[in-house]
């Protein structure tokens, strides 16, 4: 029997029941080598070995075991362009979230800029609170603020601070770990002003997205903010992350006498809760040279460690890319639909 | 919300005492339906005279005995903060 399923680019492809097998067991123990983390069990194997042969082109969860859905990236994917998988519609903010409440049945919804980052977003706060304050009042559901932090943009050529990426080809080590460090308390700066201001306008919630972009100097950044929003508003923070290992651009910065650097999904969910993250969502980037068989059972191992041990609920990303997801603008609804259902079943996750 | 870092199956379960429903009933449409018209919580789709948008939630917030940031700042900016 041939199997229709997905590479990692979305193309597709054909594989034998063994060779599926294959694939889902290389896959889970790529993760567990990886991170030294439990692979997935013959059971959890057989699920997916079972989702992927059966030839339906969409899947799901069993009825009683649906999640709750955070979201990122506002109204993009209805007023943006294809950067994030937007059509253009002539929608505006208040509009779309009105549309994603009611026509698309979110669960929450995430009120921010097209400009995704807190940089420009911070000289438009004027503008985002009021939108946050209108909606409040004509919506139901909770409505979190969010930004990326995306510390990259606080370095030359975008920003100030002299670019560590220029600084290490030269071997000025030292150099970059010290523009590193200014940048990070900027953009802490930032995200604490966006956050303060927003939750006043009675944000249900902050969320920060593609969390370490730029490394453990953002990440820091990140942790240090949550704890002054959770400790000071005791109001919701959820933390997304941008990939599944936390880069050591800076090497040396550590949170609570752990270094940030090299982090895997698990590990950085433990730190999250330290700092007061009320939401935790770990992500796994896809390889697009290996099947969506292959991603997903690697990225399910890497997210069923953290629902194992986390106090808090966790949402994993399930986006093009991301969570076993092929890397593809409109990503298949055959691929969509199995990564999404693992995640819950196997995973555990309380949320996508 | 303040339902916050609450593991889903134990915030279904709290919402769902809560309603007086079961669990697997938060996710049917019928049931739910009716009940959010009959609780005035607010509904999908458009019904007239049914609470909307803000009123909706100081309902929610009263009936799952919890503090929803937005209504707490809204009962501020009108006094009616207790």
């Amino acid at each position: 029997m041939k199997i229709l399923t997905r590479m990692g680019d979305s193309s597709t492809v054909e594989m034998t029941r063994d060779e599926l097998r294959h694939d889902l067991e290389e896959g889970t123990e790529a993760a567990a080598t990886k991170a030294k983390i439990p692979p997935l069990t013959e059971n959890e194997l057989d699920y997916l070995d079972d989702m992927f042969a059966c030839p339906s082109r969409i899947w799901g969860v069993e009825r009683g075991h649906e999640v709750v859905m955070t979201k990122d990236g506002c109204v993009n994917a209805l007023n943006s362009s294809r950067m994030s998988s937007g059509v253009v519609a002539p929608v505006n903010r208040e509009v779309g979230v009105r549309l994603f409440e009611s026509m698309l049945g979110f669960d929450s919804m995430e009120v921010s800029h097209n400009d995704y980052s807190v940089k420009p977003q911070r000289f438009l706060k004027a503008l985002e609170q009021l939108h946050m304050e209108l909606l409040q009042e004509t919506t139901i559901f909770p409505l979190l603020y969010g930004f990326m932090p995306n510390l990259g943009l606080y370095y030359r050529p975008d920003g100030s601070f002299p670019n560590p990426s220029d600084l290490l080809p030269l071997g000025k080590i030292d150099e970059a770990r010290k523009t590193q460090e200014e940048a990070l308390q900027a953009c802490q700066d930032d995200c604490i002003l966006m956050s303060d201001c927003m939750l006043e306008m009675g944000a249900d919630g902050i969320d920060y997205d593609t969390v370490a972009s730029t490394g453990d100097a953002e990440f820091l950044a990140v942790l240090k903010t949550t704890e002054h929003v959770a400790g000071e508003t005791g109001l919701p923070v959820e933390i997304g992350m941008s990939s599944e290992m936390v880069l050591g651009f800076h090497g040396q910065l550590e949170y609570e006498g752990t270094r940030l650097a090299g982090l895997w999904p698990h590990q950085q969910l433990e730190l999250c809760e330290k700092a007061g993250t009320a939401i935790f969502g770990p992500v796994v980037n896809t390889n697009t040279k290996r099947s969506t068989p292959w991603n997903l059972s690697r990225a399910v191992t890497f997210v069923k460690a953290c629902t194992e041990i986390a106090k808090i609920p966790i949402h994993a990303n399930v986006g093009m890319g991301v969570g076993g997801v092929p890397m593809f603008e409109t990503p298949a609804v055959d691929a969509v639909t199995r990564c999404s259902a693992a995640m819950v079943e196997i995973g555990r996750c309380d949320g996508l | 919300m303040q339902l916050k870092k609450m593991r889903n199956t134990e915030a279904k379960r709290y919402v769902a005492d809560k309603l007086h429903v079961t669990p697997l009933d938060l996710s049917d449409p019928l049931i739910m339906r009716n009940l959010r018209e009959e609780l005035d919580i607010g509904t999908i789709t458009g019904v007239p005279g049914v609470a909307k948008g803000i009123a909706a939630k100081v309902k929610i917030a009263e009936l799952l005995d919890i503090k929803i940031n937005s209504v707490e700042q809204f009962k501020k900016r009108t006094g009616l903060h207790s």
